[in-house]
């Protein structure tokens, strides 16, 4: 017991590594919130005047609207007036080569042990990096535009695509779904855009990072990914943000339009600064994500891996209009000294024979509080509607806490839907399991946490896996060796 | 008596009649019941009247059924009915201690004293809040007023009369207690109940309560009972519900328990317009066991509202709820039950299940089964289904020769069993599964050998 109570202890102790500033020259505007600063965003960009329309929209509806409280978390108000709406790098020039890239740049993903020249070597990724909003590099941009893809950041999509980003921005995500959508959809600054055209296989995994770097930025990006007919794509997105001791807002946005047969595999490795032990800094991380299934046989599925941010808020969601479409949500959530997670999915069946999954992991730790929301809402067209919901807790420590919220409305008699969730601990019969065998303690609790997640893990691309496992191991495991 | 007017909103006109009849309200009530009004009726006034914008009503709206103009009995009125002649107790082999209450109100006809063991105090809120006060004082509202339900402040602000049953320490009462809830006027009825319970340590008792429209004309029963289970002490409450499709009720119980005490309670809805069943229990000493199930059955536009909160505030208790709900025609369900686990409520175990069968595609069920956990030393787990009935089972009974109606009707009725087997007291077990099996063939909708058609 001593052992696991002095593991623990080390455990909930951990500092974050991840935290150093990169030294660039930014181009920031001044701080606050204001229809100028939207119209200053928009000109800065060189936006179309559809754009500045979209944002003005949602700037007037989100004036009107509270930020939400229904959450399990306690949010210290946020004063959007503080916040910085607008940083690029300031000679934001366009590479040709990796060469030409700021060589603090690519240190600064070397630190976090994903250097660009080394993936793209490793596995033919392309990543399009976003660093503090503005896309600095774009990779493989060739190989992709010869099949046809579209791969870019948002606002080179505004200027050489603007016909489709306008058909289909707002599709999934309209810009005053919510308070923190309609914030992002009136200053966002940059993003990645994705069209994946009828019939074509993206023959390798797109990836993107997003990192916050200058202090009290608001990162405020949106992603945009349209698969058209018997399209496919595998969409990787992660984030790290250096240390920080004021809190920094975080609202981004992610609509997913799948056509019919095409299937959009999305995952995110999320790994923002979560505040020091005493709670003190850390990334609020208030995400909008929602895919659209709407043709028929669609599929989009969602893998997620949350370590960081001091209070996370996302809900990756699913609406399946199509007939016989998917939707599947993979969840692991980690949750360490104060930080707050309320996190979970909507699958909305419409279209008949729809099915959707949904497994969630929860992992506690410290004096964080990790919740589960979710809702399945079957329409009463949707016939034969399937789904199936698992929700797993992990507690370590007494003072964490584990929460579920599942909501389930079935409005047909011939679908089935099912729930489970369980909460627990470690089991010390597992431990001692273990122990008799020769392995120790730490080991044993390594082996047990990465055999509860490894579930999810297992939905991960395989590059993506490995630092998955390398963040539950920094979070969790770091000391264990 | 008062007729509400119309017009200015709902819950104002409730507090204006509070107003205009606080004297009404306190004469002969006790000062234990009488100081407890103004503070409710002012959070009444504040919170209103819930809809599925305030979350515990997400999917059971109660505007519409307070829109309607009641009547209120504020004093007793007296020489209703003749009991024998109306109702016939649809337990007939059960031998029972039996007391009716009327309209909320206890009748006096009841000798409900004659039997029961020494010590043991059944009768009238009204009365014994009156002659021995001292037997409530620290029981009274104890609960209740820390529910931020405004439909229980309602209640508390109205509250006259209901049932009192108060068991000493270490006494046994074998048969069970029957209590009998009729509803009776001709011009739409609001009708208020207040009920307590007092199970001292050791003691055990079996409570069934059964609760009957003999109405046609609108109906809204607004009840809350505290339970407060001493040490040891073992309680099992059993609710039969049946009223007719105008009715709305809304039943609050309340269960706080000591250590090693043991609670088992049931709901069991046949019939009703719209029933809201709020139940909450309190584990305030450690080793305590609830064992909690439901059932209902409902068709046409009838609406079941199912909602639970356990705290387990102590360690090493047990939970564990069953619901389950069938659903036809075009009736509603809701579901929501809530384990709260406090931080040092280490070795918790905690249950809750809730299944749904729906028989049409115009039903609907709605369930939000909840978990907050914040100790880590706990075994919880939640799960809830909705779907129909087994093909393969259907399949397998029907290549025995049975016809797809008997065999679904048998599959439902096994469906319903997991719940009816859990009733400790035996001829009410088949009593219901009777009742049940003539609900699902549609035979019944209203109660065996009652001879008021209320159903309709």
């Amino acid at each position: 017991m001593e052992d696991q109570d002095k593991l623990l202890n080390d455990i909930t102790t951990q500092e974050y590594q991840y935290g150093f500033v990169t030294d660039i020259e930014t181009d920031v505007i001044p701080k606050g919130l204001s229809e100028d600063v939207v119209r200053l965003i928009s000109f800065k960009k060189k936006e179309p005047e559809f754009m500045l329309e979209f944002r003005l929209k949602a700037y007037r509806e989100w004036l009107k609207m509270k930020s939400p409280e229904w959450a399990h978390l306690r949010i210290p108000p946020i004063d959007f007036q503080e916040t910085i709406y607008y940083a690029a790098p300031k000679t934001s020039p366009k590479y040709q080569s990796l060469d030409e890239v700021d060589p603090d740049l690519l240190e600064t993903f070397k630190k976090l042990g994903i250097p660009v020249e080394e993936q793209k070597h490793l596995a033919g990724v392309a990543v399009d990096v976003v660093m503090d909003s503005v896309s600095v590099t774009t990779t493989f941009k060739k190989v992709l535009a010869e099949k046809g893809i579209i791969f870019c950041s948002f606002s080179e999509a505004l200027i050489e695509h603007p016909e489709l980003v306008r058909k289909y921005i707002g599709m999934s995500v309209p810009p005053t779904d919510n308070f923190f959508a309609a914030l992002n959809s009136a200053v966002f600054s940059d993003g990645s855009f994705c069209y994946i055209p009828k019939g074509v296989r993206c023959p390798m995994e797109l990836s993107t990072y997003f990192r916050i770097n200058t202090a009290g930025t608001g990162q405020f990006e949106r992603t945009l990914i349209v698969a058209e007919d018997d399209s496919y794509v595998s969409y990787l997105e992660g984030c790290t943000a250096p240390m920080r001791d004021e809190n920094q807002l975080h609202a981004a946005v992610v609509e997913i339009i799948a056509m019919d047969r095409a299937e959009v595999k999305y995952s995110t490795v999320q790994n923002w600064y979560p505040g020091d032990k005493n709670g003190v800094g850390g990334i609020y991380n208030f995400v909008t994500k929602r895919g659209i299934c709407r043709g028929e046989s669609s599929k989009i599925s969602w893998t997620q891996v949350e370590t960081g941010s001091a209070i996370t808020w996302k809900y990756p969601s699913c609406v399946l209009i199509g007939d016989n479409s998917v939707g599947e949500f993979n969840s692991v959530a980690l949750t360490n000294h104060h930080q707050q997670a309320d996190t979970g999915t909507k699958m909305i069946h419409i279209g008949k024979n729809t099915k959707s999954t949904i497994v969630s992991k929860g992992i506690s730790a410290g004096k964080s509080d990790n919740a589960y929301r979710g809702l399945v809402k079957v329409m009463p067209g949707a016939t034969n509607a399937r789904n199936y919901s698992q929700c797993d807790s992990l507690l370590l420590g007494s003072t964490c806490g584990a929460h579920t919220f599942p909501y389930i409305e079935v409005g047909n008699k011939s679908s089935i839907v099912e729930h489970e969730a369980t909460t627990s601990k470690i089991g010390e019969d597992q431990i001692f399991y273990c122990n008799q065998r020769g392995i120790s303690t730490e080991d044993a609790i390594g082996m047990i946490v990465n055999g509860y997640a490894r579930e999810v893990l297992n939905k991960l691309p395989m590059e993506f896996a490995v630092e998955a496992q390398k963040l539950l191991a920094i979070s969790l495991e770091g000391s264990v060796g | 008596m008062s007729i509400i007017s119309e017009k200015i909103s709902q819950a104002n006109r409730l507090v204006s009649l509070f107003e205009q009849s606080r004297e009404t309200l306190n004469q002969g009530s006790s000062q234990i019941l009488n100081r407890m009004r103004d503070v409710s009726i002012k959070r009444f006034a504040q919170a209103g009247i819930p809809d599925f914008k305030n979350e515990d009503y997400k999917y059971t709206n109660l505007k519409p059924s307070f829109e309607k103009t009641y009547h209120q009995e504020l004093v007793r009125e007296s020489g209703l009915i003749n009991l024998n002649e109306v109702f016939k107790c649809n337990v007939p082999q059960l031998d029972t201690h039996l007391v009716f209450l009327v309209n909320g109100w206890f009748y006096s006809g009841n000798k409900p004293g004659a039997n029961l063991p020494e010590g043991v105090v059944l009768g009238s809120l009204e009365q014994i809040a009156n002659e021995r006060p001292e037997l409530l004082e620290n029981y009274l509202n104890r609960q209740a007023a820390l529910s931020n339900d405004s439909i229980v402040a309602l209640n508390t602000a109205f509250a006259k009369d209901g049932f009192f049953m108060y068991i000493p320490k270490g006494v046994v009462i074998e048969k069970p207690v029957q209590i009998i809830n009729l509803l009776s006027s001709d011009d739409n009825l609001m009708a208020t109940q207040r009920n307590l319970v007092i199970a001292e340590p050791g003691s055990q008792v079996k409570i069934l309560v059964c609760d009957h429209t003999l109405t046609s004309s609108a109906v809204l029963f607004n009840t809350v009972s505290e339970v407060f289970i001493g040490e040891g002490a073992m309680v099992d409450v059993y609710t039969i519900q049946n009223y007719h499709n105008q009715s709305t009720t809304i039943n609050s119980a309340f269960y706080k328990q000591q250590r090693n005490s043991t609670l088992l309670t049931g709901a069991i809805s046949l019939h009703g317009g719209l029933i809201r069943n709020n139940l909450k229990v309190t584990f305030s000493g450690d080793h305590c066991e609830a064992s909690i199930y439901g059932l209902s059955f409902t068709d046409k536009k009838q609406h079941v509202d199912n909602f639970t909160m356990i705290e387990h505030a102590s360690p090493n208790c047990l939970s564990n709820q069953i619901y389950k709900n069938v659903l036809d025609d075009e009736s509603t369900g809701a579901f929501a039950g809530r384990i709260h686990v406090a931080r040092d409520a280490q070795q918790t175990n905690a249950f809750q299940r809730n299944n749904n069968i729906l028989l049409s595609d115009k039903a609907r069920m709605q369930t939000k089964p909840q978990l907050i956990i914040d100790a880590d030393d706990v075994k919880c787990s939640h799960g809830a289904t909705v779907g129909q009935i087994n093909e393969e089972a259907l399949f397998f009974l029907r290549a025995r020769g049975i016809g797809e109606k008997d065999a679904r009707l048998m599959l439902m009725n096994a469906f319903a069993h997991e719940v009816i087997q859990k009733i400790t007291i035996e001829p009410l077990r088949d009593q219901i599964d009777e009742l049940i099996e003539k609900r699902l063939k549609g035979e019944i909708s209203h109660c065996h050998d009652c001879n008021y058609q209320c159903g309709s």
